[in-house]
C-alpha cells in the first residue's frame, strides 16, 4: 500500500478557497471552500441546483471561476480547459458519457491524447488498457464498441480515460444515478480499491445512504453557501445530512392513508412493441392497475419504460397483445380516443412532450379542453374563458408565474410540471400514467408532485408510477412491478428492496424464491 | 469481348472522376460537415485546372491551382456551417450556385482553347498490363490520375480507420462533445477536413478537364457527377473502399450509354440504340435514375445494420449543448 495512504500523515490533493461562481441571474457559488485529501472519498452532497456540479466543472477545468484559488498538490492554478485539470491530475467523471458509440473501448481512451503517433496499434494498446483495468477491478472489453455496453460498463470506460491520463483525483458526478443496485456494489468497490491505491475521489450526489456508504467526509452546499464543511461522515446521521442539505426537517415517508383498491382499470396482456430503431422493447408486458392503486414500474433507465408508457396512451404502435382501459379496448387506439376514457400521461419530457415550450402557460393548460364548453365555442376558442380557466389552475396548484400568457419554456422545472399536473389532473382521469414525475426537481417540489398523485389516489384514480427513484417507487406505490429487457420480472408488495434490485439486473421472482427456498 | 473491355477501361477512367469527389465528400461528412456543394466546387477545379494550364502550359500546376481553388471556395461552406452554425444544406446549395456561376463567369472563353491546352500524361504499366483482362482494364492507356486513385484508394481507408488523425475525424463527427472534452479542436477539425472535400473536388474537376475528357465545356464539363458524388457517399456508407466500387460502377454504366449508340450490331442482332436520338436521351437519363434506385436500396440497407451515418452529420456543434 501506497506510504501516503497513512493516516498520520494527511496531505491534501486540493484545496479550493473563496470560489465564487455567477450565472446570469444565479450565484452559484458563493464563497466557497472545499478540500480533498490523498486516498479520501468526500462525498459533495446538495440539492439540485445547490453548487455541487458548478464547483466541481470548476475544479475540472470546464468553468472559469469569478473569484478565488484552486490550489492543487500545494500549487496555485489556472485552468482554462479540461485538458489543463487533467495534465494536473484531474479527472471528472460526467453524468452524461462522453464517449462516441460507435469507436471500441480503447479507442475513446485514447482520443486526444498524443499517443500512438500515427499508427493505432490497436492490439498493443487493449493489452495495456485491459491491465490498468484489471489493476483497478474495472472490468470491460477493451476490443468492444461502446454502443455494445450497459451503462455501468461504458461509466468505467470513462473512469478508465480519466485514470489512462494518469488523474490522481477523481469527480464523479452523481455516479449511480444511471446504475442498478449490482452495479452500483461494484461500482464502490472499484472506488475503494482506487482509494486503496492513493487516488482521491469527490463523490457528487443527493442520495443520503450512498453518501453515508461510500464516503469519507462529507460537505454540504445549500444554494451555493457551504452549509457544513468536511465533516468526518462516522460523525453525522443520516437525518443530519438531510437536514443540513434542505434546511429543515425533512420527512422520509409521505403520509398515505389507506385506500381500498376497487376495479381494475388499466388491463395490459402480453404487449409487444419496437423501439424507435425497430429493435424489440417490450417482449410480452402484462400488468394490471386497480382504482386507487399506486403501481410502481421499477427499472433501470432504457428497459422499455418509455416505451411503456408511450404504447398504453397510443404513441407508439402495439405490435402485439392487448391494452384495455376501464373494459374498453384501446390497443392501437387513436391518443385522443385514449384521452375519452380518461387517460392521462405525465410525461419525463416536460419540455419537448409534456408542453409546447413557445405557448403561454393558457394554451398549454387548455390542450385538453380546447373543444368543450365553455373555453371551445364551436370553431372558435373563447380566449376570456380560457384566460379565466388558467387563472384558477395558477391559484389551485400554485404556479409561479407573472401573468397566464407567459410561455412556458420561461418556467422552472418545478413550474413546469405544476402545469402539467394541473392540466392532467382537471381533466379527472381514470387512469394516469407518470413517468419520472419528479426527476430534476427539489425537494420541495417534488414533496408537491408526490402529495398531489396521493390525493388522485385517494380520489379513485388508478395509477401507474414509472420511475427510477427506488425510494420514491417504494414509498408511493402499493405494489411494485420490475420490468427488464421489455418483459415483467415479477410484482412485490411488501417493498423488498433486496427483491426488487435483483429483478432489477434480470433475476424472475420466482428464481429469487426457488433461491430462499433451497 | 473487346467492346466490353473497351467499356470496362474508359468507365474506370471515369469512374475515377467521381471516385475522388466521393473520398473528399467522405472526408468532410466523416467530421459531420454536409457539403452539397461538390458539383460547383468541382466546376471550379476544372475550369481553374483549364486556364492554369493554358496559362503556364504546365498541366501539374494546374492540377495544384485546381485543388487549391476548390478548397478555398469550401472554406465559404465552412464559415457559414461551422462558425455561423447555419442549416448545412442551405449553404452548400448556395455554394453550388455561387462555384458554378464563378467558373462560369470566369471559364469564358476557355471552350475554344481545346487541342491547344496540354493535358497529364497516360501510360501503360508493361508488367501489370499483361494480367489477362484486368490488365486491359485497369493498366492499360490508363490516365496517372486513374494510377494514383487506385493507390488512393486503401490509403484513404486506412488513414480513417486506423490511424489517430483518422480516429479523432471520425470522433468529431460522431459525438464532437466528447471530443471536445478532450480537448480536441471540433472547429478547427472541421473546417480542415471540409477543406480536404473541396481539394478532393477540385483534384476530381481537374481529372476531367485535364485527362479523361479534356476541354472545358461550361456546366457540361461535370455534368452533374458532383451530385452522383453526394448520392454514392450514401451508397459507400462513408467507407472509401466501398466509394471505390460504387464510382467505378457508375462510371462503368456512364460509358455503357456513351458506348452503346456506336456499335450498329449488338451480339449479332440490329443495335436499337444505334445513334437514335429518342433511346440516346433515355439513356443518358439512366444512370441519373440508378443513382436514385441505388440510393433507397443503400440507405435501407444502412438504417437496418445501424451503420454508416455519422451521428452529428449536418448538426452544428454549439459548445453549451454538452448536457453539463
Amino acid at each position: 500500500m501506497d506510504q501516503t495512504n497513512k493516516p498520520n500523515e494527511i496531505t491534501n490533493v486540493v484545496r479550493m478557497q473563496g470560489i465564487v461562481k455567477r450565472f446570469p441571474g444565479v450565484l452559484a457559488n458563493n464563497q466557497v471552500d472545499f478540500e480533498l485529501r490523498r486516498g479520501e472519498v468526500h462525498a459533495l452532497l446538495g440539492e439540485n441546483g445547490a453548487g455541487k456540479s458548478t464547483l466541481m466543472n470548476v475544479l475540472a477545468g470546464l468553468y472559469r471561476p469569478d473569484g478565488g484559488t484552486v490550489i492543487v498538490n500545494d500549487k496555485v492554478v489556472n485552468f482554462s480547459s479540461p485538458r489543463d485539470a487533467i495534465n494536473a491530475g484531474i479527472g471528472m467523471v460526467h453524468q452524461h458519457f462522453m464517449l462516441v458509440p460507435s469507436q471500441s473501448v480503447t479507442e475513446n481512451v485514447l482520443l486526444g491524447l498524443d499517443e500512438p503517433r500515427f499508427r493505432m496499434h490497436l492490439p498493443r494498446y487493449n493489452r495495456k488498457i485491459a491491465e490498468i483495468a484489471g489493476q483497478y477491478g474495472l472490468h470491460v472489453d477493451p476490443a468492444a464498441k461502446i454502443w455494445q455496453l450497459s451503462v455501468g460498463e461504458q461509466q468505467r470506460v470513462e473512469i478508465l480515460k480519466m485514470l489512462y491520463r494518469g488523474a490522481d483525483v477523481l469527480i464523479m458526478d452523481e455516479p449511480t444515478a444511471v446504475l442498478a443496485p449490482s452495479e452500483i456494489e461494484e461500482l464502490f468497490k472499484t472506488l475503494r480499491s482506487m482509494t486503496a491505491q492513493g487516488k482521491s475521489i469527490v463523490f457528487i450526489s443527493h442520495k443520503l445512504h450512498e453518501v453515508m456508504e461510500i464516503s469519507d467526509r462529507v460537505t454540504v452546499l445549500q444554494k451555493g453557501v457551504v452549509t457544513s464543511a468536511c465533516l468526518p461522515i462516522s460523525s453525522v446521521t443520516r437525518a443530519d445530512l438531510a437536514r443540513l442539505m434542505v434546511g429543515r426537517e425533512v420527512v422520509f415517508r409521505v403520509e398515505k392513508k389507506h385506500v381500498e383498491p376497487g376495479e381494475v382499470v388499466l388491463s395490459v396482456k402480453d404487449l409487444q412493441a419496437d423501439n424507435d430503431k425497430g429493435l424489440p422493447a417490450l417482449r410480452g408486458v402484462s400488468l394490471d392497475v386497480r382504482e386507487g392503486e399506486v403501481v410502481g414500474l421499477a427499472g433501470v433507465a432504457g428497459n422499455g419504460q418509455s416505451e411503456l408508457a408511450e404504447t398504453l396512451v397510443g404513441l407508439r404502435p402495439v405490435l402485439g397483445g392487448k391494452v384495455i382501459v376501464n373494459q374498453k379496448d384501446v390497443t392501437n387506439k387513436p391518443v385522443k380516443f385514449g384521452i375519452r376514457q380518461g387517460v392521462s400521461l405525465i410525461p419525463a419530457d416536460r419540455t419537448q412532450v409534456g408542453t409546447a415550450p413557445n405557448l403561454s402557460v393558457t394554451d398549454n393548460v387548455i390542450m385538453k379542453k380546447y373543444d368543450q364548453a365553455p373555453i371551445g365555442q364551436g370553431w372558435m376558442v373563447n380566449a376570456l374563458e380560457a384566460n379565466k380557466y388558467a387563472a384558477e389552475l395558477k391559484e389551485a396548484y400554485d404556479i409561479m408565474v407573472p401573468t397566464v400568457d407567459t410561455s412556458v419554456r420561461l418556467l422552472s422545472g418545478g413550474n413546469l410540471q405544476k402545469v402539467i399536473l394541473a392540466r392532467e389532473i382537471s381533466s379527472e382521469p381514470k387512469l394516469m400514467i407518470a413517468v419520472q414525475p419528479t426527476r430534476g426537481l427539489d425537494v420541495g417540489a417534488i414533496e408537491g408532485v408526490q402529495r398531489l398523485l396521493l390525493a388522485q389516489r385517494a380520489d379513485g384514480a388508478a395509477i401507474l408510477l414509472i420511475s427510477e427513484e427506488l425510494e420514491e417507487l417504494l414509498s408511493l406505490s402499493d405494489r411494485v412491478y420490475v420490468i427488464y429487457e421489455g418483459g415483467i420480472m415479477g410484482e412485490v408488495a411488501d417493498g423488498d428492496i433486496e427483491k426488487i434490485g435483483q429483478m432489477m439486473t434480470g433475476t424472475r421472482l420466482e428464481q429469487i424464491e426457488m433461491q430462499g427456498e433451497a | 469481348m473487346d467492346f466490353v473491355l473497351v467499356i470496362l477501361a474508359s468507365g474506370v477512367a471515369t469512374g475515377t472522376v467521381l471516385l475522388y469527389a466521393t473520398v473528399g465528400e467522405i472526408f468532410s461528412e466523416r467530421s459531420g460537415v454536409l457539403n452539397l456543394g461538390v458539383e460547383g466546387m468541382m466546376l471550379v477545379g476544372a475550369m481553374t485546372a483549364y486556364k492554369v494550364t493554358a496559362a503556364t502550359s504546365d498541366p501539374w500546376l494546374g492540377l495544384l491551382a485546381a485543388m487549391l481553388a476548390a478548397g478555398a471556395v469550401s472554406q465559404v461552406h465552412a464559415f457559414i456551417a461551422i462558425t455561423l452554425q447555419a442549416d448545412q444544406v442551405v449553404s452548400g446549395l448556395a455554394l453550388n450556385f455561387l462555384a458554378t456561376g464563378l467558373s462560369l463567369v470566369l471559364g469564358e472563353g476557355l471552350t475554344s482553347l481545346r487541342d491547344v491546352v496540354p493535358t497529364l500524361p497516360s501510360f501503360t504499366i508493361s508488367l501489370l498490363s499483361q494480367i489477362p483482362w484486368l490488365g486491359r482494364i485497369l493498366f492499360t492507356k490508363q490516365s496517372v490520375m486513374v494510377y494514383v486513385g487506385y493507390i488512393f484508394i486503401p490509403l484513404a481507408w486506412y488513414y480513417i480507420n486506423r490511424t489517430r488523425p483518422g480516429m479523432h475525424l471520425r470522433s468529431v463527427g460522431e459525438y464532437p462533445a466528447a471530443a471536445d472534452s478532450l480537448g480536441i479542436s471540433v472547429f478547427s477539425l472541421r473546417y480542415f477536413y471540409v477543406f480536404v472535400g473541396g481539394m478532393m473536388a477540385g483534384l476530381a474537376g481537374a481529372t476531367i478537364s485535364l485527362s479523361i475528357s479534356p476541354g472545358w465545356f461550361a456546366a457540361l464539363t461535370t455534368a452533374g457527377q458532383g451530385w452522383i458524388a453526394v448520392g454514392l457517399v450514401i451508397f459507400a456508407q462513408w467507407n472509401p473502399a466501398r466509394a471505390a466500387v460504387g464510382a467505378y460502377t457508375f462510371g462503368a454504366l456512364r460509358r455503357l450509354v456513351l458506348d452503346i449508340q456506336g456499335p450498329t450490331t449488338l451480339l449479332g442482332f440490329a443495335n436499337p440504340f444505334f445513334y437514335n436520338p429518342y433511346y440516346g436521351f433515355f439513356l443518358k437519363m439512366l444512370p441519373y435514375a440508378f443513382t436514385v434506385v441505388v440510393l433507397v436500396i443503400g440507405s435501407r440497407e444502412a438504417n437496418r445494420k445501424r451503420i454508416g451515418t455519422p451521428a452529428a452529420l449536418g448538426l452544428p456543434y454549439i459548445r453549451g449543448q454538452r448536457g453539463l
